[in-house]
């Protein structure tokens, strides 16, 4: 038989690792086609809503539902009364913490949970909500951590002994009623010593504001519970539903198979759907109670004030070094506002998630650690907002220090990072902190970014910039932001990362279809990544299918293999690799297949592309089509027909992808105004598996950074009330405040998966928020700034210029 | 965000709608584009039991440029302004204003009645109407009656309009010389930190005539005779325009929110004030 088409041509007909790939959900989305929580609508669905509290910290005196009962088209109004009896009106959260379904007793935050209205429609709901009379007393309000510290305002009871002593929490001794946990990395008296000693010691505080993930698409579910049979069904906007499933099936005492968990198309998380709300027990207890199906969708000011915040930590640093710049030790020192619950969603034992990668790229030979969480009245949270495990805030951190040492040595911060940088012979690397960092080339990468900008003619044009300012010829300042970062995703091995004592590997099952088509089903669930079309790329090369006749499907809990769902960067670094490691068991039966077909030995036939060859003689061959449909017609001896595999992968170690930023921005010193005149992104995220996508990646990633960096915020006053509930105030940029990206590359493989690659979702996010906040800060280093805290809005930033008195 | 229950009306002329809004009074209001009313109708804090929409009332939708004046019927869009080339060339600051304002989706809707009916301080037509000394005209159930933009706005949301008159239109007397609108804002679709309308007359080497209103720095927009006539009779140097900034600072009255505190806003407005003046003069 002759081959009709080359090599290079069969390769490309795969579409698969490396190829850029259109989207296959595009067509869907691009077209107002796409299947969101809120486009389910079920036979006599009810909506549900919430009163919500308008106090941030009040006892609640009572709550009379008889007026809102009378609305017409309300069916029932939920309190924690009467969830107390079936045990719901307190739930476990993520962080070994409870919290409050509806509140009991008294209220922690504004916007919190108060009584949930089941109605016929959305609009009597709303009404039913307004004739809810609740009686508060106002109590004193703690929007400050360190306050909280210090304070006589018990804000959780519950967690106080009725002899007045503090019972150990989830991670270990508090030392307040309003401590949460104390938690520590690394080496503390050694560290002490190091900077005690240290000829160079550069000390900073940072305040990393609270901020918010913003989906386009709020959280919300439908529960429905089918009498008859006694099964649950529950959609809803969850981005780890098997992991849901397990906590409903805890929480509600319903058995694991009686409950089917659906993500259907998300639009966008972030984070922000990781956790478990009140509102999908609320609408779960609701759907019992009427026997009805029952909707709850988040409005936007429900999203932003209540469900999953991110960051809110008070940071501060010591970084020691030697004259040339050598840093010797590093120190750090976290108090983390966690809100009125510790609702975090960190790995269990990692309460500060992984905020002890904040050696970042350096060789730092001693550092320490410590975190105390901190409740307070905010909306509880804590979630990793487009980045693995708090590691925007690592990542910040060290970058900050990074740059603030470099004003002590007065030295090129370029030039201090790169004396410092982890060699790439030092790889495998354990860090200080613990970490062993899998892989890397930083120099390389470093040294092509700067190249690639002209760093040096940058520096000149600055300084040029400086001058003419001072002369009055003009009122703008450039500033150069540099980051480099260096991330730690996939979360991760069985053997330290574990959501509620559910292990955090990965899975795919894999069935090939007789005539030569195949689907794959994943324990994860895209939010917008493209996983129908990447992972479809990942098996095209390993199992010789085109990428056009594989099916993605996930987010199913009653069709997908269990997983631990898609955040951290965890899906192409851990479902990703079990899907290799899936289509690697489908080639193994393939080969014996082939080898049975083509009448060799099984060792004889070798695997090219999308065919199995006769080793010697590559005329001699059967495609894995042909292979495929003799796995169902033929009685092959020895071998059981069909074509399927499942994989449950459990990472060796976590992947370390990392990458150079660099932003040139233009200040107008008197009205605040940042411009970015120019953003160079250089992203190693390993094997690349599709180049348009990461690029997507990339420029949303960096978006958000810009976004989080120059004015995104959840901002409290001292009442608790939150100043920035509506988009009007919380800033999302459109395309028109956003910069042209360029965007570059360097690759390290990851040696320890299946296929190299490490994840890219979140680099550009995590990279991007220090890279935009340097900018901001270098512009006004030549005037004496060190350090100013984001978010850098235009009156902030006037205010720097202000305090230097640059405004004259 | 769900707004309380409401009647909705959709009459085909003002007669009609007069009559709604006699039987109802304070309980009726009318809606143009409903880009100001409907968000606060979902956030409750507009309780409009009876809505009048505008939409098919005829006569209200035209922009007749006339040898000394410009008439502009209320429910002429955003989007109407910027695409009307004799519009643009008879009063071109109308143009640049409306470009600066919210965003094409909603510049489609809102129409230029509702923006200066609103009475939101954050509005920027109001502005841009004292600085062209425009009059409004109203009409209620006893006839019509005109308003001066200038003496329209008492307070926030609080305008000379009683509640059962309707804005037909806007009467511009023809704008001459440099044209400058300048808007400093947050993002797209922001309402400005600080804002001025700028018109100027130069005769010679000298000003002859300048009219400067600011916006979102008091609970209503602030024409500024001061600072105004701080320009007219100079060269409009440095001097002239540092005593127009500080003419006009004695006239606003910022508050603090997010978009920053009092002595940003007040340094701000200075800035834009001063950027106005001289982009209308190198245009003059
Ligand atoms: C995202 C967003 C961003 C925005 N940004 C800006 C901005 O930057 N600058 C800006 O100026 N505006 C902005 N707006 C407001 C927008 O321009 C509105 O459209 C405008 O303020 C009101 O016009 P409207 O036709 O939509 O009026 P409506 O919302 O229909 O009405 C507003 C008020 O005026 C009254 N009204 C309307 N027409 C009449 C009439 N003919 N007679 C008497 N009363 C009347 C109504 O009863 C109501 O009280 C923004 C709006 C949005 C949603």
């Amino acid at each position: 038989m002759k081959d009709e088409i080359t090599r290079e041509e069969r390769v490309d007909n795969l579409k698969g690792m490396g190829c850029s790939r259109k989207r296959v959900e595009d067509a869907r989305f691009t077209q107002g086609k796409g299947n969101y929580v809120d486009d389910i609508k079920l036979d006599g669905m009810l909506f549900g809503d919430f009163v919500r509290s308008p106090y941030a910290h009040a006892r609640i005196k009572s709550i009379d539902t008889a007026a809102a009962l009378e609305v017409p088209g309300v069916l029932a109004v939920l309190t924690a009364a009467d969830l107390e009896p079936l045990g719901l009106h307190w739930m476990p959260t993520l962080a070994g913490d409870k919290q409050m379904v509806l509140a009991d007793g008294k209220v922690l935050f504004q916007g919190q949970e108060v009584a949930y209205v089941v109605a016929e429609d959305r609009y009597a709901a709303a009404d039913g909500i307004e004739a809810v009379e609740v009686e508060y007393d106002e109590l004193p309000v703690i929007v400050n951590p360190f306050e909280s510290l210090k304070s006589d305002v018990v804000l959780r009871e519950d967690l106080v002994a009725e002899d007045g002593s503090i019972p150990d929490g989830a991670h270990g001794p508090r030392k307040h009623p309003n401590h949460i946990f104390t938690w520590e990395a690394g080496d503390k008296d050694p560290t002490e010593e190091v900077i005690a000693n240290a000829e160079v010691v550069a000390t900073e505080s940072m305040y990393y504001h609270r901020t918010h993930p913003c989906p386009l698409e709020t959280c919300g579910c439908v529960a429905s519970m089918d009498k008859v049979n006694g099964k649950l069904t529950l959609w809803g906007t969850f981005q780890a539903p098997h992991a849901i499933r397990t906590v409903v099936s805890l929480i509600s005492g319903i058995e694991e198979h009686n409950i089917r968990v659906i993500s259907p198309d998300i639009g966008g998380g972030f984070g922000n759907k990781v956790g478990a709300y009140p509102g999908y027990v609320c609408s779960v207890v609701a759907s019992i109670v009427t026997g009805k199906p029952v909707k709850w969708i988040e409005d936007r000011m429900d999203n932003l004030m209540t469900t999953a915040f991110a960051r809110d930590y008070h940071m501060t640093g010591k970084i020691a070094a030697t004259p040339e710049g050598k840093i010797t030790g590093l120190q750090c020192h976290v108090t983390a506002d966690h809100g009125g619950f510790d609702a975090c969603a960190d790995p269990t034992k990692f309460p500060a998630g992984f905020m002890n990668i904040c050696t970042g790229s350096y060789d730092i030979p001693t550092a320490h650690l410590s975190v105390d969480g901190v409740y307070t009245n905010k909306a509880p949270g804590g979630v990793s907002y487009r980045c693995s495990f708090r590691v925007t805030e690592a990542v910040y951190f060290i970058e900050r220090m990074i740059e603030v040492l470099a004003i002590k040595l007065d030295m090129d911060a370029a030039e201090l990072r790169r004396i410092n940088f982890i060699k790439k012979e030092q790889f495998p690397y354990t860090a200080a902190l613990g970490w062993e960092y899998d892989s890397g080339d930083y120099h390389t990468a470093w040294d092509k970014a700067l190249k690639t900008v002209d760093y040096e003619g940058l520096r000149a044009e600055q300084a040029q910039r400086v001058e003419d300012f001072k002369a009055g010829k003009t009122r703008k300042l450039m500033g150069i932001g540099l980051s480099f970062f260096t991330e730690i995703v996939g979360a991760g091995p069985v053997k330290n990362c574990d959501i509620l004592g559910l292990g955090m590997f990965d899975s795919c099952e894999i069935r090939i279809h007789p005539t030569g088509s195949a689907i794959a089903r994943l324990g994860t669930i895209s939010q917008g990544q493209g996983h129908a079309t990447t992972f479809a790329q990942i098996l095209a090369s390993e199992i010789g299918l085109p990428a056009d006749s594989i099916t993605i499907e996930e987010g199913d809990t009653d069709t997908a293999p269990y997983g631990l769902g898609t955040y951290g960067s965890r899906s192409t670094p851990v479902a990703g690799a079990a899907t290799a490691m899936a289509g690697r068991k489908i080639r193994a039966k393939a080969q014996m297949i082939a080898a049975y077909l083509l009448e060799v030995h099984d060792n004889d036939v070798e695997f090219d592309v999308d065919r199995f060859v006769v080793k010697g003689a590559p005329e001699k061959f059967k495609t894995m089509k042909e292979i495929a449909f003799a796995a169902y017609n033929q009685a092959i001896p020895g071998i059981e027909p069909g074509l399927e595999a499942v994989s449950y992968y459990d990472p060796p170690n976590m992947t370390y992808p990392f990458g150079a930023y660099v932003c040139v921005m233009d200040i107008d010193v008197d009205t605040g105004v940042p411009e970015i005149r120019r953003f160079y992104a250089l992203d190693d995220c390993g094997t690349r598996i599709n180049p348009m996508i990461i690029e997507g990646q990339v420029h949303g990633g960096l978006t958000e950074a810009l976004a989080v960096a120059l004015g995104q915020e959840i901002a409290y006053d001292d009442m608790g009330n939150v100043k920035t509930g509506t988009l009007m105030d919380f800033f999302l940029p459109t395309a028109w405040e956003v910069p042209n990206y360029e965007t570059d590359f360097t690759v390290t493989p990851s040696p320890h998966h299946p296929i190299g690659a490490k994840g890219v979702g979140e680099s550009p996010h995590v990279g991007g928020v220090p890279c935009f906040s340097n900018a901001v800060q270098d512009a006004f280093r030549p005037f004496g700034n060190t350090h100013t805290n984001m978010p850098h809005d235009h009156w902030r930033i006037w205010r720097t210029a202000n305090e230097l008195g640059l405004h004259g | 965000m769900i707004p309380a229950a409401f009647e909705y009306y959709r009459p085909k002329d003002i007669a009609g709608v007069l009559s709604i809004l006699e039987e109802h009074g304070d309980d009726a209001r009318v809606m143009a584009g409903g880009h100001s009313l409907i968000p606060m109708m979902k956030l409750r804090m507009a309780d409009v039991p009876h809505l009048i929409d505008l939409q098919d009332v005829g006569g209200m939708s035209d922009i007749t440029v006339g040898g000394d004046s410009i008439r502009i019927g209320a429910m002429v869009t955003q989007a109407d302004i910027i695409d009307h080339e004799g519009l643009t060339t008879a009063a071109p600051i109308l143009r640049e204003a409306a470009l600066q304002i919210a965003d094409p989706q909603v510049r489609y809707m809102g129409t230029v009645g509702g923006n200066v009916a609103n009475g939101d301080p954050g509005n920027d037509m109001p502005g841009l109407m004292q600085c062209l000394d425009a009059v409004f005209t109203v009409i209620g159930t006893d006839g019509e009656r005109d308003i001066p933009a200038r003496d329209f706005y008492e307070a926030a949301y609080m305008t000379a309009r009683e509640d059962e008159e309707v804005l037909t239109a806007v009467t511009i007397p023809l704008p001459k010389g440099g044209w400058a609108y300048e808007k400093q804002k947050r993002k797209i679709g922001d309402y400005a930190t600080a804002a001025a309308a700028v018109q100027i007359v130069k005769d010679g080497g000298t000003c002859a005539a300048a009219s400067i209103a600011m916006t979102n720095l008091s609970d209503t927009p602030v024409y500024s005779e001061a600072a105004s006539n701080a320009l007219v009779g100079t060269a409009v140097d440095d001097a002239a325009l540092g005593a127009a900034v500080a003419a006009m600072l004695g006239d606003i009255d910022p508050t603090e929110d997010n978009r920053g505190p009092v002595a940003f806003k007040n340094h701000v407005a200075g800035v834009i004030l001063r950027r106005a003046i001289a982009r209308a003069w190198s245009r003059a």
